[in-house]
């Protein structure tokens, strides 16, 4: 029953140059990938899944190189094999899928003109087929208009189409391996599902054989036949998907699991004047309406969770809440009395108690500004601190956000990590000690580990300074570990709102539903059930 | 024959510049301290060498008087002595002492140069980081003004302007500075779009900081790399406009010293095969060079390439 073996890596070592030497990425690892199977490679980041993802090519990125092991795909040694042959290999018998569709295909030329290309180059079709072909399998990616979408424009697509494109991009020469570098990250919930379940249907079709990577564990449990964890550059442990899920054998296998354990007990109604309440507000940019009467109210030490998918208007709420954008009528009280519209005209303790933590820790940290004067701004500002105080203070909110000052306080943002910079950036919404912080998707540019931190350290700092916290999230796992009222948005309006816990349960409004139902679990079943389900009732 | 004594001389040239370099780079690295050290003993061999080429210019320039044999505007001979002592580079076509004239002209070439390329710094690029910063009307007045400069050619316009307000030194340096500080104004703005977008500028707007700390604090640390490397081309592009403006007769006036028409007043030499008017071009050249090798190596810090 067993397939023939299609990749084969023995003892992978890779290494990185840090300025004069180099660094291990890949600490000798082992890998064995039949062909028709689909391999899940999974860990926070900085583990080196990319690295072994693209080493399956015989492709390292500039300044890697492949310092100790084998790799062997379909007999030829792609570490000694000379640079012609390998790229004889890549796009005809190895494909690559990477995260970002939007910035891997080409904003000048059409879809189906960059399908082409890779055939035609390697002579395996001539370009009348290539478009023939490029049609076939837009449909069975399920792509809406499958004989016109390869004539437009990668902008002329949505993320989750653009994705799709890409698969069958890299399915046109059909290939016997492609990898899959976290395709589905960059996408909200609902689109997810689609570009998941046409991913595994052609790779099935095909008999293809992937390396799925990703840090999704629910992900990969839909994908994956079998999984491989590594941690640093290390393997930790590698079983089959079902035998992982149910019995993890290593201690940090588990922890990974653990983390959609975090949730947060349902705090009693709050009363009183909330901090913050959005009253009937319309708002848009130009002629086009974003938000279309939108009210909720925040309440001190209460986290409210606004979700939807893009373009639903959450960020856009944030906005008319800071002064950004003035609304077009309806109007934003603090403790009860209005704030001007826009943010110009509100006065600088109006600026203080409403602070902002944005997705992107890296655009929203000046990149050439010290620790020390990011996070000591707002409390010089605001209180007037300066001297010694307020180095005290820099030091003591780097102690809240669990930074050793010692170590952090004249660093740069390109020294941090990812979760460190988001950190800080929440250790600059604190120096301005305000009573409410918008948090706009906080976590979603994070791995699980990571934003599990984050979420911890927001959920003790709300109990100790009692902030309101607005929180702005696509991810119902997020949700459920932090809110204590969600509201509901789709096209601008609120569809539903209410505690958590009324929440996840039903009766639903039908966007609510759908959303529910697309945040992927742990069951590999789940979305061959779902599937089925929706192809029932729809 | 002479082809191989031209290329020996051009290695040994290549080989004495990078040891000055790498000797230079030691005295810096002994000299210095904690983190400025570490930034020199990085340094690349052309750039310390840059730096040494343009500290001896800024050493020139400071102690011309100390260091010239004779005086500035000094007749000391007959016309176009050949290099001997004390003329140890001859004289010039009215027999004033050349190496006295090229040691002056560092001081005013270089020194008006340098002003006017800073001057044209600070308005373009205050100006343009203004007009990204707070968009609106006053951009577009700004901007339309800017085309219009840039709509006449500079060399006619900056003759026109100097005949106009005369040609003192410091009507040169205006003009010039003037009508460079247009396409700083253009590179500052465009640099300054892409940064103002940022969610940190938005967060500091949020905060309530003022226009100036904006500019200063927040924009102009991302924005400095371009404007650095541009700092470097514009210094060469302000050196070769006063020269041509110098052969056309509104630059620097005679008896001034100026590298720029110290070649032309000499030109007739080169026809007798003698190199001493090809000097103060060489001296041009040579500062060029070493600005840009400095100017280089900022920009690949700033931008924080790496091999």
């Amino acid at each position: 029953m067993t397939k023939p073996v299609l990749l084969t890596m023995t003892d992978v070592r890779i290494d990185g140059r840090a300025g004069d030497d180099w660094l291990p990425i890949v600490k000798g690892v082992d890998l064995t990938l039949h062909r028709g199977e689909v391999l899940g490679l999974i860990g926070e980041s900085g583990a080196g899944k990319s690295t072994l993802g693209l080493a399956a090519m015989g492709f390292t990125r500039d300044g890697c190189r492949i310092s100790g092991g084998s790799i062997t795909f379909d007999g030829i040694d792609l570490v000694n094999a000379p640079e012609s042959e390998k790229r004889s290999l890549r796009g005809r018998r190895i494909a690559y899928v990477a995260q970002s569709a939007a910035a891997s295909f080409n904003p000048a030329h059409k879809l189906i003109d960059q399908y082409a290309e890779a055939p035609v180059v390697h002579g395996v079709m001539d370009r009348a087929k290539a478009e023939k072909d490029a049609t076939d399998l837009y449909r069975r990616m399920r792509l809406p208009d499958p004989e016109g979408i390869g004539f437009r424009y990668p902008h002329q697509v949505s993320g989750g189409q653009l994705q799709r494109a890409m698969t069958a991009m890299a399915m046109a020469c059909r290939p016997d391996l492609i990898v899959f570098d976290e395709p589905t990250t960059a996408l909200d919930v609902t689109t997810q599902i689609e570009v998941l379940a046409a991913i595994r249907d052609i790779v099935a079709q095909f008999d293809t054989a992937a390396i799925y990577i990703t840090h999704d564990l629910a992900v990969v449990a839909q994908m994956a036949d079998r999984i491989k964890v590594l941690l640093r550059g290390d393997e930790v442990e590698e079983a089959d998907t079902r035998t992982m899920l149910d019995a993890p054998a290593h201690e940090y296998t588990r922890t990974l699991w653990a983390v959609r354990e975090h949730a947060r007990a349902q705090q009693p109604p709050a009363s009183g004047t909330p901090v913050v309440s959005v009253r009937g507000v319309t708002a848009g940019y130009g002629i086009a309406t974003v938000l279309d009467g939108v009210s909720f109210d925040v309440h001190a030490r209460r986290t409210v969770a606004v979700v939807g998918e893009s373009g639903s208007g959450k960020s856009t709420a944030a906005r008319v809440i800071t002064g950004l954008l003035p609304p077009r009528s309806g109007e934003v009280l603090f403790d009860g009395k209005p704030l001007p519209p826009d943010y110009r005209r509100r006065t600088r303790d109006q600026l203080r108690q409403v602070q902002m933590i944005y997705q992107m820790a890296d655009t929203a940290l000046n990149p050439k500004l010290r620790l020390r004067e990011l996070i000591g701004r707002p409390a010089q500002m605001y209180l007037g601190l300066s001297g010694r105080a307020l180095t005290d203070r820099i030091r003591d909110l780097l102690h809240l956000i669990e930074l050793d000052p010692d170590r952090f306080i004249d660093r740069l943002p390109s020294e941090l990590s990812g979760g460190q910079k988001q950190r800080v950036g929440i250790a600059r919404a604190l120096a301005a000690e305000p009573k409410f912080i918008i948090c706009d998707e906080v976590t979603s540019a994070l791995d699980q580990i990571v934003a599990e931190g984050i979420l911890r350290l927001l959920d003790r700092l709300q109990g100790e300074f009692g902030l309101a916290y607005m929180f702005i999230t696509h991810d119902l796992a997020t949700v459920k570990a932090i809110a204590d009222h969600v509201v509901v948005m789709q096209n601008g309006r609120v569809v539903e709102q209410g505690p958590k816990d009324g929440m996840f349960r039903p009766p639903h409004d039908p966007y609510t539903e759908l959303l529910l139902s697309s945040v992927p679990e742990m069951d590999p079943d789940w979305l061959t059930r779902l599937l089925a389900e929706r192809g029932a009732t729809g | 024959m002479t082809l191989w004594h031209i290329l020996l001389a051009i290695a040994a040239a290549v080989v004495v510049a990078l040891a000055a370099g790498w000797l230079f780079r030691a005295a810096l690295v002994a000299a210095t301290r904690g983190d400025l050290r570490r930034t020199f003993r990085g340094a690349p061999l052309t750039a310390t060498f840059g730096m040494l080429v343009i500290l001896i210019y800024v050493l020139v320039a400071v102690f011309a008087p100390l260091l010239a044999p004779f005086a500035e505007r000094e007749v000391v001979g007959g016309q176009y002595l050949p290099w001997a002592a004390p003329h140890y580079l001859g004289t010039d076509n009215l027999g004033r002492d050349m190496l006295t004239r090229l040691i002056y002209g560092a001081r005013n070439t270089v020194g008006i140069a340098f002003a006017t390329t800073a001057l044209a710094f600070l308005l373009g690029s205050v100006l343009g980081l203004w007009a990204a910063t707070v968009g609106g009307w006053i951009d577009q007045a700004l901007s339309r003004l800017v085309d219009a400069l840039m709509a006449i050619p500079a060399l006619i316009f900056s003759l026109l302007l100097l005949t106009i307000f005369g040609t003192s030194v410091v009507t040169l340096i205006l003009v010039i500075a003037t009508i460079d500080a247009t396409r700083v104004f253009r590179l500052a703005r465009s640099v300054a779009q892409g940064i103002v977008v940022m969610d940190y500028i938005e967060a500091a707007k949020l905060r309530g900081e003022g226009t100036w700390r904006l500019i200063t604090r927040e924009i102009l640390p991302n924005a400095l790399a371009p404007l650095v490397a541009e700092f470097g081309l514009r210094f060469c592009f302000v050196f070769l406009a006063i020269s041509a403006l110098s052969f056309l007769g509104l630059g620097i006036q005679p008896p001034t010293a100026d590298w720029g028409s110290m070649v032309r007043e000499n030109a007739t030499l080169i026809n007798f095969g003698d190199v001493t008017p090809l000097l103060p071009a060489g001296a041009i050249a040579l500062l060029t060079v070493a600005v840009n090798f400095v100017v280089d190596w900022q920009l690949h810090r700033a931008s924080g390439l790496k091999e």
